[in-house]
């Protein structure tokens, strides 16, 4: 082969290199863009809201809309209390669905039994079951034992419908761990809720990591149910339906609902960007099955 | 090790080989007197029944029971009576009504209306997500381990951002008077569709915009899931499949449709049937960009059911055939949808 050739071929590597790279980089700049503009009318006085050429960034950068949510002077409660409510129904649904999956994986992975598939199959079709249709039923089911305007409510709610995929996650993880490490365990004298502490535990807990990000997401981010049961109590909203409530009740007060937005946003997004890398290497790993 | 712990009930795994034999009874103990005695009677229940596996499904199939099965039944069950408000408060008794909730249905011109948004929004939705997912996915296989890593990371961001901010930032976006979209287009050469008829164009006024906003905020939020899937299933094929067919002489196209695709039919299949679920039943984002329950021309299915149900006066008998007939349109594509994992292996 000439040198020439070589050189060209070279060339040519590096050119569709370089034009991948620029491609990646605009589908990074087109994803982000929505985000980015958050932010930044976030970080804008009213004045620079609607102009006829709209500026990428606030050239008077303000923190006044940040002000308006938090002190509450937009709809007259702090944005505290809604994070309070979001972080209270979000934590106990994650740890109530968590505790309950493993359970039930551990049985998935563990034992052959009668109905283990028509169970697996039971859980897949459950969590395709759409929830604007439950959710009528489950309005009038819950004012009967007067679980509407309750936060507890919706900590039921969320723990159920978080459980087919935490379940089906969990098993894999589960499934992963070599069951000759239990044997071994269990030779050596170890009972079985000793081998669970001490090997299946610290082995599944990266497994538990990963299911509960899921099921912290879905919690955190759910609307229509949030929506329907707290429909009167404005104190009991979660951050979901206070961001609409708020859009919808301020429909020109842009800065301040992109601030609201944001203050609901973000700290998911931070939380996501710092755990995703053991997220993806947990999913990989339950994903490979033992 | 010695032998520590004696007389724990023996529940949580009988083939993990525990020793053969319940610990030794206490002489002159009836084990019902005492809680170890309980304890240990249950536990050589349990373990002669093989009741271990039962138990620990236990929690979750009542949860999974109380609260979506038997909702699922009631919806059911409330499609066939008259329930309104006064059957709410219990002012006037429910009453079978038969089939007349769906006869007024069939005969309802919004609901052919909503169903018709519905199926079309579907139909645009998922080959856009997919197409663009695949082919973001197919970006990230090819490129440099810190790019790939990137715009992955920023792809995440994307997926994690709740639906009410993403819709909320959308019609932000494509608002009249200030949004960049219309600033945009209005920008735009006109062999683009561009042009100053652009400027302060409305898109949550009628249904064919609001869709395509929708569609843009589903599109936005759905095709990151599409790609880390896609780039999970190329990892899975050897590169030397690629070599040989660059070889041969085949173009990206070819070899997309001739070794990609077959060999990533099953994960496909899987992506096609859980995207048509989620954009068939898409609710926030179309809840938000069309204003709440406002604007009746721009309902698709399950918005027209829940507007049935929680607007004045509520109609929950109707509204539970309309969510009735959603659950079971939904159903019949989960059946496609659980049969492609059956066959992928998914439930060894």
């Amino acid at each position: 082969m000439s040198v020439g050739l070589a050189r060209r071929r070279l060339l040519t590597r590096r050119v569709r290199r370089a034009g991948l790279n620029l491609l990646g980089l605009l589908v990074a700049l087109i994803t982000l863009f929505p985000i980015f503009w958050m932010v930044s009318t976030a970080f804008k006085p009213a004045t620079e809201w609607y102009t006829l050429t709209p500026h990428p960034l606030p050239s008077h950068p303000t923190l006044g809309n940040f002000r308006a949510v938090i002190d509450g002077s937009v709809i007259g409660l702090p944005y505290w209390n809604f994070l309070k409510n979001s972080l209270f129904v979000t934590v106990v649904s994650v740890v109530a669905s968590s505790l309950i999956a493993l359970l039930a994986a551990i049985a998935l992975a563990r034992f052959r039994f009668r109905f283990r598939s028509t169970y697996l199959v039971m859980l897949l079709i459950v969590q395709m079951l759409p929830q604007q249709a439950l959710v009528i039923a489950l309005f009038i089911d819950f004012r009967s034992l007067n679980l509407l305007d309750s936060l507890v409510g919706l900590i039921l709610v969320y723990t159920a419908f978080a459980l087919p995929v935490t379940i089906w996650m969990l098993r894999n993880f589960v499934a992963a761990v070599p069951r000759e490490l239990e044997e071994a365990a269990a030779i050596d004298g170890a009972g079985p809720m000793k081998a669970f502490w001490r090997i299946l535990l610290p082995l599944v807990a990266p497994g538990l990591v990963a299911t509960s990000v899921f099921a912290f997401v879905f919690a955190y981010n759910e609307f229509i149910f949030a929506l329907t049961f707290l429909g009167t109590d404005t104190a009991k909203f979660t951050l979901p339906i206070y961001v609409q409530y708020f859009y919808g009740r301020n429909g020109a007060n842009w800065g301040a609902i992109m601030a609201a937005s944001t203050l609901f946003t973000i700290p998911v997004l931070v939380f996501f960007l710092l755990v995703q890398r053991r997220l993806r290497a947990g999913l990989i790993a339950g994903a490979v099955k033992g | 090790m010695v032998r520590t712990v004696s007389g724990r009930p023996g529940s949580v795994d009988s083939s993990a080989g525990s020793p053969s034999g319940a610990p030794p009874d206490f002489l002159g103990f009836p084990g019902f007197l005492g809680f170890r005695g309980f304890r240990r009677r249950w536990a050589r229940f349990v373990r002669r029944h093989r009741l271990a596996p039962y138990l620990l499904i236990l929690p979750s199939a009542a949860v999974i029971a109380a609260l979506v099965i038997w909702p699922t039944v009631q919806i059911a069950e409330f499609s066939f009576q008259n329930y309104g408000l006064p059957q709410l408060t219990g002012s006037s008794p429910t009453q079978w009504v038969g089939l007349a909730n769906y006869a007024q249905i069939l005969h309802d011109p919004e609901f052919w209306l909503s169903l018709r948004l519905s199926v079309l929004s579907a139909v645009v939705m998922v080959p856009l997500t997919l197409v663009i997912g695949t082919l973001v996915g197919l970006l990230l296989s090819r490129l440099g381990r810190k790019m790939a890593a990137f715009v992955s990371s920023v792809s995440i961001l994307a997926w994690a951002t709740p639906a009410v901010s993403a819709s909320v930032i959308f019609v932000w976006l494509a608002t009249p008077d200030g949004g960049v979209v219309d600033w945009f287009l209005s920008k735009l050469p006109a062999w683009l569709g561009g042009g100053a008829h652009w400027a302060g164009f409305s898109w949550t006024n009628a249904a064919l915009p609001a869709y395509t906003l929708a569609t843009a905020v589903v599109v936005w939020l759905g095709f990151p899931f599409i790609a880390v899937s896609v780039l999970a299933g190329l990892r899975t094929i050897p590169t030397e499949l690629f070599e040989s067919a660059r070889v041969d002489g085949g173009g990206p196209w070819t070899i997309f449709w001739r070794v990609t695709y077959p060999l990533l039919r099953p994960i496909f299949q899987v992506l096609f049937l859980l995207s048509v679920i989620w954009d068939f039943g898409v609710f926030t984002q179309v809840f938000i960009i069309i204003g709440e329950l406002g604007q009746r021309d721009e309902y698709n299915l399950g918005i027209y059911e829940y507007a049935t149900a929680f607007q004045l006066p509520p109609a929950y008998g109707v509204a539970s055939a309309l969510a009735f007939i959603l659950t079971i349109i939904l159903l019949i594509i989960t059946v496609g949808y659980v049969r492609a994992s059956v066959r992928e292996g998914a439930l060894t």
